[in-house]
């Protein structure tokens, strides 16, 4: 019999119950919470009586609404005031074992906290009413994200019910090229299989290349796992995890610490194992890439131009291009070097952590911001990163710059806050998602790693921020 | 949750492929701390040529003439038919709500995102994933007759076209049960609640530094 991969352990220690159908019950050992996608789970216990099943499993904290600045002002819109509010209320009565409400120094992006805090561990299941819970899978979790139903569930019953995935490797080998980043490694296995590639698999990313990633580079190629379809993204656990986890605040103390290290160890695809799906790519083949349609899957290396449908055969995908360039502004052929940006936006749960930062201030060093740019704005992921950067000096290297320095939160990524595109403006984005109206009505995103960002925004137009 | 046996509804066709949540209900509808009302507000950004915002009366605002929904011929439509991997992007369950809000309970694709996919059960909505070739068949007959209507039937699993053709569909023994019966997954688990606790406990013992 073939050996296991690291998805099947995992998977496999957590389930309670399976039904005929392969329908099971998993347990869950996190919970991450925020305000979006929770007042209705809790509002749904509240009507059934029901207690939270076990509360020192939540981590919680307000991110997509809360506001990047003027902090002194609170929360203005009250729509969005009050979902924080309703949050707070849920948690003082429903009990975390984690909050970090609107204001609190530790507070940012749930995605970046939670690791943060020592709070994601391997071996761990981990769930929140976010998609890109993927995130923690970088620690060798099994991190879904779920709907607002699901996080009743999770709630009541500590379980989530589910079908096993089918397994993908992703295997980059090789190395990386000089200012070609874990973001670039994301969108360039997009750009292979697909925003559907992923659909009913759990990948597991291996290879020379993620072994070499640092742990926040880990966590932004998990982070983008959904956005290949795939519910869960792994990476397994090694000296970095530990490294990473070491002296963290909820991280294992002690005896615990020693246990867990030999425990840990084991979180790995045997030898033998099969996977149902293998996708492999050189590391020195991919180029800093550069999304220029409305779906992550529209991306090019720096180098290339934007497609021209006419040479689309298949109808659906033409129809794709053509939606996508009159919604961008672009005209087929053009040099992605050519596209002109308005805003400029690093942050987000994908490349908002620290070394995110080191690598956009590496660029921005000693540089200005072209005058075209009517923002560029830096949003670290929460406030521990946003202390770190500042000793750092980093927000000094952007501010000189001419980049706006904001308190954390989710931010542009989903314009939820105050910090949106208008109508037709042009924004280079270190974030996720591409889509029509994401980052506001009309709104044109090309996601980008933090260091290309960067040069775009010195540039003014795309640049190969290895040629700076 | 409402049950679902049996639908002959009329079908609209939403000729994109990847639809993702972000297009389904834009992020400003998400603020909301309710379960309802988020069927005006479907598509919103297709839907209106004016910027939506939550709390707006909408029956005043303009409508995009082209986006099919609007047309005359689709009022009142109960099965949605889509193209690959509907439902992408975000996890928001305001998706599902709004798709039912406004009037479907049935949305045939050729592929959808597994989330979405999951949180249309949660709400008593039938998600069926047909071939290509069919779902091609199903575009171009609604597209020239008006008046298009399938018959869905959850039991024997089956859509039926029009023409008295049809085909069967996919669906998990557990999740057809609970449609059908319109049962509560929470109380279902809570069932289980005791194989949980054991669950637990052992798993606290072998790994307590899950526990805090």
């Amino acid at each position: 019999m073939a050996g296991k991969t690291l998805y099947d352990k995992l998977w496999e220690s957590h389930l309670v119950h399976e039904d005929a159908d392969g329908t099971c019950l998993i347990y869950i050992d996190r919970h991450l919470v925020h305000e979006v996608t929770s007042p209705q789970a809790f509002e749904g216990l509240r009507l059934a009586g029901r207690k939270a099943w076990r509360n020192n499993s939540i981590v919680a904290n307000p991110d997509h609404n809360t506001p990047t600045k003027d902090w002194d002002k609170g929360i203005e819109d009250p729509i969005s005031r009050l979902q924080v509010e309703t949050l707070d209320n849920n948690i003082k009565e429903f009990g975390a074992l984690v909050y970090f409400p609107f204001k609190n120094v530790n507070q940012g992006i749930i995605h970046v906290i939670g690791p943060e805090q020592g709070t994601t561990l391997p071996g761990m299941t981990v769930v929140c009413g976010d998609s890109h819970t993927s995130t923690h899978g970088a620690f060798g979790a099994l991190a879904h994200g779920i709907g607002t139903s699901e996080v009743e569930h999770v709630l009541a019953t500590q379980t989530l019910i589910a079908k096993k995935s089918k397994r993908m490797l992703v295997k980059v080998d090789g190395k990386l090229g000089k200012g070609v980043t874990a973001k670039d490694v994301a969108l360039a296995v997009i750009g292979k299989i697909g925003t559907a590639g992923g659909n009913g698999y759990a990948i597991e990313f291996g290879g020379e290349v993620i072994r070499a990633l640092s742990m926040e580079g880990r966590m932004t190629i998990c982070n983008m796992a959904i956005e290949a379809g795939a519910r869960a993204g792994i990476i397994a656990p090694d000296e970095k995890t530990v490294a990473y986890l070491s002296g963290r605040k909820y991280a294992p103390k002690g005896a615990d610490w020693d246990k867990a290290i030999a425990c840990w160890s084991t979180l790995h695809t045997e030898p033998d194992a099969v996977f149902d799906a293998v996708v492999e790519l050189r590391g020195a083949e991919i180029e800093p890439q550069v999304t220029w349609g409305t779906s992550p899957e529209q991306v090019l290396p720096i180098g290339g131009r934007v497609p021209d449908p006419l040479q689309e055969k298949d109808a659906t995908k033409r129809t794709s291009i053509e939606n996508a360039l009159k919604y961008m502004g672009l005209t087929a052929n053009t040099p992605i070097e050519e596209i002109k940006l308005d805003k400029i936006f690093i942050g987000s749960c994908t490349n908002s952590r620290i070394e995110d930062l080191r690598a956009a201030a590496v660029v921005a060093k000693g540089k200005k911001v072209a005058s075209s740019i009517a923002l560029a704005m830096v949003v670290p992921g929460s406030g521990i990163v946003k202390r770190q950067a500042e000793e750092e000096g980093l927000d000094k290297i952007f501010l000189d710059a001419g980049f706006e320095w904001r308190e954390p939160g989710c931010s542009m990524c989903l314009a939820m806050n105050a910090d949106r595109l208008s109508p037709g403006e042009r924004c280079a984005s270190t974030s996720n998602r591409n889509f029509e109206g994401r980052q506001g009505q009309g709104g044109r995103t090309h996601l980008v790693s933090p260091a290309m960002a960067v040069a775009a925004a010195i540039a003014g137009h795309f640049v190969d921020v290895r040629t700076i | 949750m409402k049950a679902f046996t049996q639908l002959n509804g009329l079908a609209c066709p939403i000729d994109r492929a990847n639809i993702d949540t972000d297009a389904i209900i834009p992020k400003q509808f998400l603020k909301s701390i309710k379960r309802s009302g988020f069927g005006p507000y479907l598509f919103d950004e297709w839907r209106y040529t004016n910027h939506g915002e939550p709390g707006m009366d909408c029956s005043t605002r303009p409508l995009n003439k082209d986006f099919v929904l609007n047309q005359p011929r689709y009022k009142g439509a109960q099965i949605m038919l889509a193209r690959e991997n509907f439902g992408c992007g975000s996890s928001r369950e305001h998706a599902p709500w709004a798709i039912e809000d406004f009037g479907f309970r049935v949305i045939i694709a050729a592929s959808f995102a597994d989330i979405f996919f999951n949180n249309c059960y949660k709400n008593g909505m039938l998600p069926i994933v047909a071939s290509h070739a069919i779902v091609d068949q199903l575009f171009k007959e609604c597209q020239a007759n008006v008046g298009y209507r399938l018959n869905i039937d959850l039991v024997s699993q089956t859509v039926t076209l029009p023409s008295g053709e049809s085909f069967g569909f996919e669906i998990n023994a557990t999740s057809k049960h609970n449609l059908l019966n319109g049962l509560d997954e929470i109380g279902l688990t809570l069932i289980h609640a005791d194989k949980i606790k054991a669950f637990e406990a052992k798993h606290k013992q072998s790994q307590p530094w899950l526990f805090t």
